[in-house]
């Protein structure tokens, strides 16, 4: 990925004490996002407020729609008019989202969503916590289709991931989903942003070439390749129907078979490069903690416990949530008596880890309803039932 | 590892929030410390009783809500009914002179009034008691330094009245350090 230093404008450097709204805000201005449309909603806001107040002097535009749908639309607009756009929200917004967000995929639309996640379903709980969209973001549009999303587990993490989700998407041309919650969306902590010169953007790829060689896709099941911006002079043509390179509709099974083989392997034929994990002790652990987001923080506490139990436990925090990380799953499996995989919903990430474990090593899923963080003593007792 | 983890609570419009935004700035940008900042967000944090929780440690805070709070500052007698009981023995507990009546004298805590209503009235507006009390607070706990919690003001008071709340926390923080020496206990 071909990378430039952030434009200072919006890099408002230094150490603040901020919550994991106003980062996510901070981290889509020091990227160079610059076109902002959303609707306010619990717990995401303050996202909004954020970006809202710091748009006149960074020179971007914010814009309240009128509702979720109209929203995502207006990003989708703004991203082929040359802009990195972002918007958040949290379920109930982001159900409505789905459809548009399903024609990103297909139109191949760069973009960063962030779902801070609270209680659902529906509009469930609306000031409590929760990590119940997970599936949501990989499966929520029809189709095939892949995104990535990412799950910082505090606010600086949320301003760190903003920037790479906005560098992944422009490199992928794919919406990035960042998956927080409501505790690390309100939760003020120490948010260090960096000089300008110190954090690497992906800048936006336009075509410049000739009108007859313009082609806004490529089908090649890799990232890299140039948008072209409305108002170029350029003739192309971008719809959600199954299209040719040049955009055009090209309904056949020939041609659906070549675009979604793109738009599927363009991410999990790179996975290797997109995903991130933060793993602790593995090597050598009898039981290894799966975890994300706030509930990898609490899970710490378990571990922490639970080897001075003399339990050898090691932990695995997926940073990045999709693609998942089905290798390092697998091979982790091999070795371990088990697999402990704490998350604030019914069981949705476990499914995964289940999959890929394939029956080598014990899964134990510890799961419960939104509203609410893990007891770490309850991480704890399923590590120590793990070993039995 | 050592962690405190405080509660600040009153009513709405005292400035609670501000009170933990400020004390966790200053911890976390001037003292060198962890410290994660939380606000009950849902309906019952609204109109009368208010409370933002501070966990802070010398390591990275893993769980970000309270577990046992050591210190608690009441602005309110709602607040002090509702909380008190959360503090162990030898708990800090700091309450509004006038606007608390005590239900006993708390012979297992380590009780101490200020009147910050009345000095924020003498320094020209009520609204500066939370300031008053983040003075006496700062100086009867210890957990942060007053040099930290000056810096930390900027940005989270208004420019024009930052001199002033200064004054109403300098106010809070002798009246602290008076009573600290009164009790005989050593100033932080």
């Amino acid at each position: 990925m071909k990378t430039v230093a952030a434009d200072p404008k919006g890099v408002d450097s230094g150490p603040h004490f901020m919550d994991g709204d106003h980062a996510l805000a901070e981290g889509a201005l020091a990227a160079g996002c610059r076109f902002f449309a959303g609707y306010p909603i619990t717990p995401s806001t303050e996202t909004a407020e954020r970006f809202a107040e710091r748009a006149p002097e960074v020179g971007a535009l914010f814009i309240q729609m009128e509702d979720e749908l109209a929203s995502i639309a207006a990003n989708i607009g703004a991203a082929w008019a040359g802009q990195k756009v972002m918007t958040v929200t949290c379920g109930p917004g982001f159900s409505l989202m789905v459809e548009n967000l399903g024609l990103a995929c297909m139109t191949e639309t760069p973009m960063v969503i962030a779902n801070v996640q609270r209680g659902g379903p529906s509009t469930g709980l609306p000031t409590l916590t929760a990590q119940q969209d997970m599936m949501q973001a990989r499966y929520g549009p029809h189709g095939d289709n892949m995104i990535i999303a990412l799950c910082p587990d505090s606010p600086q993490e949320c301003f760190d991931l903003t920037i790479e989700a906005f560098n992944l998407s422009e490199y992928y041309r794919v919406p990035v989903i960042i998956l927080t919650d409501e505790t690390v969306g309100h939760m003020h902590e120490k948010v260090v942003i960096p000089p300008a010169d110190q954090i690497k953007v992906v800048p936006r790829n336009n075509y410049s070439g000739t009108k007859e060689d313009c082609r806004p896709y490529k089908f090649d099941s890799q990232g890299g390749h140039p948008m072209v911006r409305a108002g170029d002079g350029y003739n192309f043509h971008i719809t959600g129907l199954t299209h040719n390179e040049k955009g055009y509709p090209a309904m056949t099974a020939e041609q659906n078979k070549i675009v979604v083989t793109h738009l599927m392997e363009k991410i999990n034929g790179n996975a290797d490069q997109i995903i991130r994990l933060d793993e602790d002790q593995i090597d050598g652990a009898d039981v290894v903690v799966v975890s994300f987001g706030i509930t990898s923080r609490i899970a710490v506490k378990a571990i922490q416990d639970a080897r001075k139990e003399g339990i050898k436990v090691g932990s695995l925090r997926m940073i990045t949530i999709w693609p998942f990380c089905e290798k390092r799953i697998r091979e982790i499996s091999a070795k371990v008596k088990a697999i402990v995989v704490p998350e604030i919903n019914y069981g949705q990430m476990v499914l995964e880890v289940e999959r890929n474990a394939g029956g080598r090593c014990k899964v134990i899923s510890v799961n419960h309803c939104g509203g609410a963080v893990h007891d770490p003593e309850v991480i704890l007792d399923a590590i120590r039932k793990a070993m039995l | 590892m050592s962690t405190t983890e405080i509660r600040f609570s009153g009513f709405g419009g005292q400035g609670i929030i501000r009170c933990a935004l400020i004390t966790g700035k200053a911890l976390a940008l001037y003292d060198d410390k962890f410290a994660t900042m939380t606000q009950s967000f849902g309906p019952e944090a609204r109109g009368s009783a208010c409370a933002a929780q501070l966990v802070v440690s010398d390591e990275r805070v893993l769980y970000p809500y309270l577990t046992q709070p050591s210190i608690l500052m009441a602005l309110s007698q709602e607040a002090y009914d509702k909380y008190y009981s959360e503090l162990p023995k030898g708990g800090i507990l700091i309450v509004e002179h006038e606007l608390v009546k005590l239900r006993s004298e708390h012979p297992d805590l380590r009780l101490m009034r200020v009147p910050a209503t009345r000095y924020a009235e003498e320094l020209g507006n009520r609204l500066f008691t939370n300031l008053v009390a983040l003075g006496f607070f700062t100086a009867v706990t210890g957990v942060v330094s007053a040099d930290a919690m000056k810096k930390a003001l900027p940005g989270l008071v208004p420019d024009r009245f930052l001199k002033i709340n200064i004054k109403a926390f300098d106010k809070g923080y002798e009246h602290g350090i008076q009573m600290m020496s009164q009790n005989g206990e050593a100033a932080s």
